[in-house]
């Protein structure tokens, strides 16, 4: 098995059905590009995320101005957004989310429809794995990301198990790519 | 010629409906003329002796089958819709399978994968409630043999109502400790059809797994009642909080030139005996014990000199520290690989119960001194004894024995303690093997460089499970590595704990039953279960902390009343020194033992039924939809692990009390969640005159597993919102949530328009405030309404 198919844990093998592997961090911001109403969510994870230059949230600010996505803020987590002045930025529950999501009928946060593509980031690996398997199994239609350093087996697609380093330049590239949309 | 033949007929299950069993027939005949002449009041009873002292008439549901409270279960499923989560995608339950029931896939069974997962729901609640009930079983048989079928149940200070789970799901009101068995007898064989339920081809629903599941709840409470009030009744426990002392916890509260036992699980019976023979011999001053998990409670209930050692997750911890001289285990959340750690610092196992007997050899009938002959030489790694009154015996007389002998394991040196560190070929095994990911690694590379301090940092997050020892190909013993670490500061940390109290008294009940129904007291707060958390245990005394101050009722059991004891404020003060001990508005109740819950969810029953006067026999329904629309009672299992967490919380969800888990807890695979987004889902009844009246998601979730501690505490204030809130309780219920919501979300609350009925529930203080923000949100007064909350139909008082 590559080192990137590997679980952050080493127990969360899920199933026979998991999650691809990128190739590239272009393809990444292809796929957020060609989205219709793409989502980014952001775990309470994401302060103790050290970039080069701020933390993952920084990062997903960046990623949400330049993609132009909606930011679901999870945990306490959307105070630190306000604190940064980021627009577009949604607070709720992990589980609420997860809950919503797999709910066709959900028109979403701005009441615009549902979203087709959902991009998760800095979120407690086990819980990340949890609602992406909710995802996974109750949401056939809904295409999601783990864009996280651990391999998230349940995503549709993954960056897989990677150092900190190689993931920093993963993201760094995959918002290069974002060019500023309309 | 008259006759008049009164019969009742009493059957586990649904009324008139069932065949009986012969222990179920009472037939009364009071006046009976026949061509033999004529009887008068002639009773002919088989089994169960009827109450006749009891005045309250029988209510609907006495001794309820698996279907009975299925509309009820309804009413909440369909309000709090199940979100599944599943751990793993295949069943391996049968041999037709493996089946990969992912996505729409099927089972060979035909089992899809929603009800796959509630099926494994329903197994974790009938694991949890079974084992509750052999507890009970095992605890009630012993005393029924020690203190006779007659002895008199005697709970709580000036209590009447000593069990209300019984007295609620059985109907019935025992007055002795024999009274007890009948409604155990009714658990057990409950419990069998439910586990029944899960076999392969039978039920099939998803729904009906969970009303299942929540059967197994309300049936986990009634044990655990059973257990607990049968120990309070014959043991000498304390019988409410004024008369609970304190007791000393931690690894400073141990002389460790005593000889040391260390009792590990639930069930306090063989630890009983031991201090009997202490007191007995005068050997307190001779021998230490001391407990882990609630054992450790319990023995402090019956004497406080017996000492806690701390939570579950620190049993391997302990015994890495040599300290104990012996280990005696009894049942529930022992480490099975205890004979094996036991083993490596020469302390011998005593095993006392018969589900946990770890391939010991049972010498229950040998000869005291014969058994304590093998195990001092060694000769016996060691051994069963499951006659209680055999335990203590031995116990002392080994541990005395064995603990001039175990110098070397007593203390030992750091170099043994940190031996092979350097050893660490940096693989990460470790911490892909740890629940919380913790960079072990890291922090034995720097010890190994002689920097301690990430190694100590990590004890306090660890939960004691070693599975990185177990993942790691050197095999090092990084738990032996981070108690080194901090060992001088462990070895002096003692802290204060008040023993656990038990029942809540009906007087309590009577003060505050007010306060709480209309929300001047602004709930309770329950903090429960086991120490799997995701930052260590100083967050439950985080959460503690800032509810108290902001005087809910704070009540804890188990695992988390250990771990509130160990935050000290500048003072040197923990939560329980700091905070009166009274079930009353800013009070901290150590209520005791993992089957003392039964007692929180009883006060919220009490409540119903002492302050609001409802019927209680038998009448689950209504004093659950009572409970549910006016009892802003909230529980909250941050370190959730356990098959009996998961159902002590279902006996909460039908009781209709929100339960709130920590991140771990999304592992039980599924929380029930509300849509507040759905105004439907939130229509409820008006028992006054029967209209639908639409009153904002409150509670807005039954289970719910929170990411971290900060959404947890933010919830738990939402959460105690009731419909049945007056004004003047909503507006105090507001002002935390909007207050705590800014504190630790650094906002406003993004919905509060959901739960402002009129402009009289704003907090005065921040009236203009919140119209300015009301008005931006389209809100309308009036819109919520303010009804005689109730999901029954049959509570409606005028129909139209
Ligand atoms: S119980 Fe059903 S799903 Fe499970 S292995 Fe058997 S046939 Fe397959
Ligand atoms: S024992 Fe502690 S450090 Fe080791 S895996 Fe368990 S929680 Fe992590
Ligand atoms: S598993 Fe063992 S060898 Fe590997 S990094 Fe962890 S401590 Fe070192």
């Amino acid at each position: 098995m590559s080192a990137k198919l590997r679980p952050g844990q080493t127990a969360e093998i899920a199933g026979p059905k998991h999650a691809m592997v990128f190739p590239k961090p272009t393809v990444v911001a292809s796929m957020i590009k060609r989205a219709k109403r793409p989502l980014l969510v952001i775990g309470s994870k994401a302060p103790e995320i050290v970039t080069d230059d701020g933390d993952l949230i920084d990062y997903a600010i960046k990623i949400g101005k330049k993609g132009k996505l909606t930011i679901a803020a999870t945990g306490h987590l959307i105070g630190e957004f306000k604190k940064r002045k980021a627009k577009n930025v949604y607070s709720i529950p992990f589980m609420n989310l997860g809950d919503r999501l797999r709910d066709t009928d959900w028109n979403g946060f701005d009441g615009k429809g549902h979203y087709d593509l959902v991009i998760f980031a800095g979120s407690q690996y086990y819980m990340e794995w949890l609602v992406l398997s909710g995802l996974k199994n109750f949401a056939p239609n809904l295409r999601t990301i783990s864009l996280g350093n651990l391999y998230q087996p349940n995503a549709s697609w993954a960056i897989g198990t990677v150092n900190h380093s190689e993931w920093m330049s993963i993201l760094k590239e995959i918002i290069e790519n974002l060019e500023e949309k309309k | 010629m008259r006759h008049i033949i009164s019969i009742q007929l009493f059957n586990y299950g649904r009324r008139q409906r069932r065949t009986l069993s012969k222990k179920d027939l009472n037939i009364k005949i009071d006046e009976l003329e026949s061509s033999l002449g004529t009887i008068k009041g002639l009773e002919i009873q088989i089994g169960r002796i009827t109450d006749e002292e009891w005045e309250e008439p029988m209510g609907p549901t006495p001794f309820p089958s698996v279907g009975t409270f299925r509309d009820w279960d309804k009413k909440l499923l369909n309000r709090y819709k199940p979100f599944y989560m599943p751990l793993c995608d295949l069943c391996c339950l049968c041999t037709y399978g493996k089946c990969d029931l992912t996505g729409d896939k099927k089972g060979a069974c035909g089992i899809d994968q929603k009800a796959q997962q509630s099926r494994i729901v329903l197994l974790a609640c009938c694991i949890g409630a079974s084992t509750h009930t052999a507890h009970a079983r095992h605890m009630l048989n012993h005393l029924l043999e020690e203190f006779g079928r007659d002895y008199l149940l005697d709970v709580a200070l000036n209590t009447n109502v000593e069990a209300p789970h019984i007295r609620l799901v059985c109907g019935y009101k025992p007055k002795t400790i024999g009274d007890l068995e009948e409604a155990l007898d009714y658990v057990e064989t409950q419990l069998v059809q439910l586990t029944a339920a899960a076999h392969t081809g039978q039920e099939g629903d998803n729904l009906d797994f969970e009303s299942k599941a929540f059967h197994a709840g309300m049936l986990d409470h009634v044990a655990m009642e059973i257990a607990d009030i049968s120990q309070i009744s014959t043991l000498g426990f304390p019988k409410g909080v004024s008369e609970a002392p304190l007791a000393q916890m931690g690894f400073g509260s141990i002389d460790t030139k005593k000889a040391v036992v260390m009792c590990i699980g639930h069930n306090v019976l063989p630890s009983v005996d031991i201090i009997d023979y202490l007191m007995e011999h005068d050997l307190f001053d001779k021998v230490e014990i001391g407990g882990l998990c609630c054992t450790a409670h319990d023995n402090t209930r019956y004497d406080n000199r017996a000492k806690i050692l701390g939570p579950i997750s620190w049993q391997l911890r302990y015994v890495r520290s040599g300290i104990p001289d012996l280990v005696v285990i009894d049942e529930q959340c022992i480490r099975l690989d205890i004979v094996e750690e036991a083993e490596k610092i020469g302390a011998p196992v005593i095993a006392t119960s018969e589900k946990s007997m770890m391939g010991l050899p049972d010498r229950t009938h040998d000869d005291p001194d014969a058994i304590v002959a093998d195990l001092v030489s060694g000769r016996q790694k060691g051994v069963v004894i499951l006659e209680p009154r055999k335990v203590g015996e031995v116990v002392v007389k080994t541990a005395m024995a064995v603990s001039p002998k175990r110098k070397e394991f007593k203390e030992p040196s750091k170099e043994k303690l940190f031996e092979n560190m350097e050893k660490c070929r940096g693989c990460l095994e470790c911490v892909m093997a740890c629940p919380n990911n913790l960079p072990i690694m890291d922090a034995v590379k720097a010890c190994a460089e002689g920097d301690l301090s990430l190694l100590s940092e990590l004890q306090p997050l660890c939960v004691g499970c070693g599975r990185c020892e177990s993942a790691c190909p050197e095999d090092l013993s990084i738990i032996s590595y981070m108690y080194a670490a901090s060992a001088d500061q462990c070895k002096d940390e003692c802290f204060q704990v008040r023993v656990g109290s038990g029942a809540i008294t009906d007087v309590e009940i009577r003060e505050v039953g007010r306060g709480i129904v209309f929300g001047e007291i602004p709930g309770i707060l329950a903090l429960v279960g086991c120490a799997n958390y995701p930052k260590g245990g100083g967050e439950v005394a985080k959460i503690a902390e800032e509810f108290l101050k902001r005087r809910f009722i704070v009540l804890a059991t188990g695992c988390s009343a250990m771990d509130l004891a160990t935050t000290l404020d500048e003072e040197g003060q923990n939560l329980y020194e700091q905070y009166p001990g009274v079930f009353d508005a800013g009070g901290l109740v150590n209520v005791g033992s993992c089957v003392s819950n039964s007692h929180i969810t009883g006060a919220t029953i009490k409540i119903a039924n002492i302050f609001a006067k409802r019927p209680l026999r038998a009448n689950y329904e209504e004093i659950a939809d009572y409970v549910y629309n006016r009892v802003g009672a909230v529980g909250i299992a941050w370190g959730a692990m356990s098959q009996k967490a998961a159902s002590i919380a279902a006996g909460c969800w039908r009781l209709g009390i929100p339960v709130i888990v920590g991140p771990h807890g999304s592992k039980y695979r599924r929380n029930l969640l509300g849509r507040k987004d759905k105004e439907e889902d939130w229509i409820t009844l008006d028992a006054r005159t029967g209209d639908d009246m639409y009153i904002g998601p409150v509670p807005e979730h039954l289970f719910y597993a929170a990411e971290t501690i900060e959404e947890a505490i933010v919830m738990t204030a939402k959460l105690s919102m009731r419909p049945n809130d007056t004004t003047k309780g909503r507006a105090v219920k507001l002002s935390h949530y909007i207050d705590l919501s800014k504190k630790y979300y650094g906002t406003m609350p993004d919905d509060l328009e959901l739960f402002v009925r009129g402009e009289s529930d704003l907090p005065f203080t921040m009236k203009v405030e919140l119209l300015e923000y009301l008005k931006k949100k389209g809100w309308e007064e009036g819109k919520i309404g303010m009804p005689d909350p109730t999901l029954l139909d049959r509570m409606i008082r005028r129909k139209k």
